[in-house]
């Protein structure tokens, strides 16, 4: 896959989008999930830039875009895009998708 | 007033698929649905499709919607968790239902299948879809909504409490959102390890319609079945489903009244003396069988029914199970019944199809939207028993309801079906016989080493009828009936009726020379007797003259001999002799 090819330093332009459905208890423990993995500091690990989109804000969003379930995280780049559903609990699962190293 | 005008409309919509009157009801548009389910489903509530794989429940729930934003149009949501959308639209492009016009406005498409390469990291809900869903909803104006796979979701949750919730949230959101809802899922029998979610399932919805798919010998027949539905009187009966050029449709005529008309019009047999027998031929919008071993020309007088009704211009249908139309044209030509002009022009239509190849509903459900389609007055379906072969349960009931359906558009239904040829004459294995209004029977006699065709009517309800059994010959002229010779209690047909008939001429023959004979006989005596009575008569005369001359003379010489006597007893004083000499006077008997 060419997506395990990329280089590390591919993963410093790491783009998220997560999409939530308001304070529903999923999407809330993605929010706080997704703060742990990536906890902002620059020195810790490679740049993040995330994007949050609630869909009761933009509903349209969801359907456009293809999200059938909320939360769903989206790796918009590097490419390939991947998806992951769910609260984001599973640490591990979410940082191999994602192809950052724990 | 008011009042009962509603009640008037409301029957209406019941009969009528294409208005709309009750609001507790939401009429799917597929055929029979609405009139099984006194309306179809129930507006602004939850319905949910089951069936195992290949059912008709994506069919059924897709032409839900399509059929609300042609007829009604009332905009629909199609959700797609089992398939993508393009496959949908693809598969049912058969139908000509137009989708791509109609997804421009009227329907919209959502592919919410989870990419396989989709990463599930925890528990995740549907509220973030309901919510795009409900903003959709709103900008098209949507009326109804279909969850198409639910199961396929459920499945993903991996948690039957998550299943639970999520399903509990999707009918929380829909009964908001007054959208009419169906749920489409896989039945539990697919696998048992899920029933705790049908249980919920059926729990939550309002209605529930059960489609199964099974076989019956090698033909695989559909069926559905209304188990729940809440605040209706729907019919719980179980229905064949049938999948038609048109999309699918439900085979439901559960009328509790038989209010047809009833025609008294007469329609001709194609057969001059069979009218005749019939005092006039049969009614219109009636159901008339003819049954009959092999080759007793079955085909022929369904042939003959055909041909007058295109001659007086009616559109016919002649519906053949295993036998080709130009087959059955060129067989009826060699008996001078030519249909191939009527054919090109169209008003005659001939449907050749192989009995089992499908369903014998899916073939009856094929024939009447043809016979629709065409306008068809007279309906041939030969043979009729064809269709009990091609399929299974209730074929009585499959009959009454063709029956049914033809005497409602007054259409005039001639079947025939093959007798095996056993002792169980005249009783016909597929029981149409005591539904048809005119019953003929025909069949072989073998006498002297022939076999002649015989045709007598069994029944013909409200038409008096000959009782008398009429050989049937068929010629290049066509068919024709002639009477039957009786001989001694025993039926005579062909050549030994022509033997008979000519021994039976000879023999009048000879005795009207006998009669003639004795006539000549007895007129000579009597005018030799008359002859001989005159002349006794002048010999009589003359004999009666000669007495009466006698008796003449006599009595003068008596009254000369008195005269002298009383002369002389004057001249000796003597006593006068008594004034009647009766002792003069002859006896009787001792006439000379």
């Amino acid at each position: 896959m060419s997506g395990s090819q990329a280089p590390r330093d591919a993963a410093a332009t790491l783009s998220l989008r997560l999409y939530v459905a308001g304070n529903a208890p999923n999407s809330a423990a993605a929010l706080a999930n997704l703060a742990k993995l990536f906890p902002g500091s620059e020195a810790n690990g490679p740049a993040v830039a995330i994007e949050v989109v609630d869909l009761l804000h933009e509903p349209s969003r969801g359907l456009v875009d293809g999200v059938v379930v909320s939360p769903t995280l989206v790796r918009l780049a590097p490419a390939p895009v991947r998806r992951i559903v769910g609260d984001l609990s599973d640490h591990q699962a979410v940082l191999l998708a994602l192809g950052v190293p724990p | 007033m008011t009042w009962g005008h509603a009640m008037t409309k409301a029957n209406h919509s019941v009969r009528e698929i294409g208005q709309r009157t009750d609001d507790s009801r939401l009429p799917t548009g597929i055929t029979g649905f609405d009139t099984l389910t006194r309306g179809g489903l129930p507006a602004g509530r939850t319905t949910l499709v089951v069936g195992g794989a290949g059912c008709g429940k994506t069919l059924f729930a897709l032409q839900t919607l399509v059929e609300g934003a042609r007829r009604w149009s009332e905009p629909g949501i199609f959700v797609a968790f089992e398939q993508r959308p393009q496959d949908i639209v693809a598969d049912a492009a058969s139908f000509g239902w137009d989708l791509p016009r109609l997804q421009r406005s009227k329907l919209f498409f959502l592919d919410a299948q989870l990419a396989t390469t989709t990463v599930q990291a925890g528990a995740f809900d549907l509220a973030g879809l309901l919510a795009g869903l409900a903003h959709k909803a709103r900008e098209m104006g949507a009326r109804r909504i279909v969850f198409d796979g639910i199961d396929m979701l459920l499945t993903q949750l991996e948690d039957p409490a998550a299943e639970r919730r999520e399903l509990y949230r999707l009918h929380q959101w829909l009964q908001d959102s007054g959208l009419t809802g169906i749920l489409t899922a896989k039945s539990e029998d697919s696998d048992p390890t899920l029933l705790h979610r049908y249980g919920f399932l059926q729990f939550l919805a309002d209605c529930v319609v059960l489609l199964d798919h099974r076989l019956a010998g090698t033909v695989a027949t559909r069926h559905l079945r209304i188990v729940k539905y809440r605040g209706g009187n729907a019919s719980c009966n179980d229905v064949p489903l049938v999948l038609s050029a048109r999309g699918v449709a439900v085979v439901s005529y559960d009328r509790e009244t038989l209010d047809y008309e009833a025609s008294s019009q007469r329609l001709t047999t194609g057969v001059a003396q069979l009218d005749t027998m019939l005092s006039g031929g049969f009614f219109r919008g009636s159901c008339v069988l003819v049954s009959g071993a092999p080759g007793t020309a079955k085909s022929t007088l369904a042939g003959a029914f055909a041909e007058a009704a295109c001659r007086r211009g009616e559109p016919t249908l002649y519906v053949s199970f295993d036998q080709g139309s130009a087959e059955i044209t060129r067989n009826l030509a060699s008996v001078g019944i030519r249909l191939s002009a009527y054919l090109r022009s169209g008003r005659l239509r001939m449907h050749s199809v192989h009995a089992r190849s499908r369903a014998c509903e899916a073939h009856l459900s094929e024939l009447r939207a043809l016979a629709e389609e065409h306008g068809t007055r007279c309906l041939v379906i030969d043979p009729l028993s064809a269709l009990n072969a091609a399929g299974e349960g209730d074929p009585r009931g499959r009959f009454e309801r063709l029956i049914l359906w033809a005497k409602e558009r007054g259409i005039t239904l001639l079947g025939t079906t093959l007798l095996s040829d056993d002792g169980r004459e005249e009783s016909t294995p597929i029981d149409v016989s005591t539904i048809a209004d005119t019953w003929l029977h025909l069949t072989y006699s073998i006498q002297g080493g022939e076999r002649s065709r015989s045709l007598s009517i069994v029944k013909a309800r409200g038409i008096g009828h000959s009782n008398q059994v009429r050989e049937l010959s068929l010629s290049r002229d066509g068919p024709t009936l002639t009477e039957v010779y009786v001989a001694g209690g025993a039926v005579l047909m062909g050549t030994m009726r022509w033997e008979r008939e000519q021994q039976e001429s000879a023999s009048r023959a000879r005795e009207r020379r006998q009669a003639e004979d004795h006539q000549r006989h007895a007129e000579a005596s009597v005018a030799e007797l008359r002859s001989r009575i005159d002349v006794l008569k002048v010999e009589l005369d003359t004999k009666v003259e000669e007495l009466k001359r006698i008796r003449h003379q006599q009595s003068s010489d008596s009254d000369t001999r008195a005269a002298t006597s009383s002369g002389l007893r004057r001249l000796r004083r003597a006593d006068p002799v008594p004034s009647h000499p009766t002792a003069a006077r002859p006896r009787p008997g001792k006439r000379p």
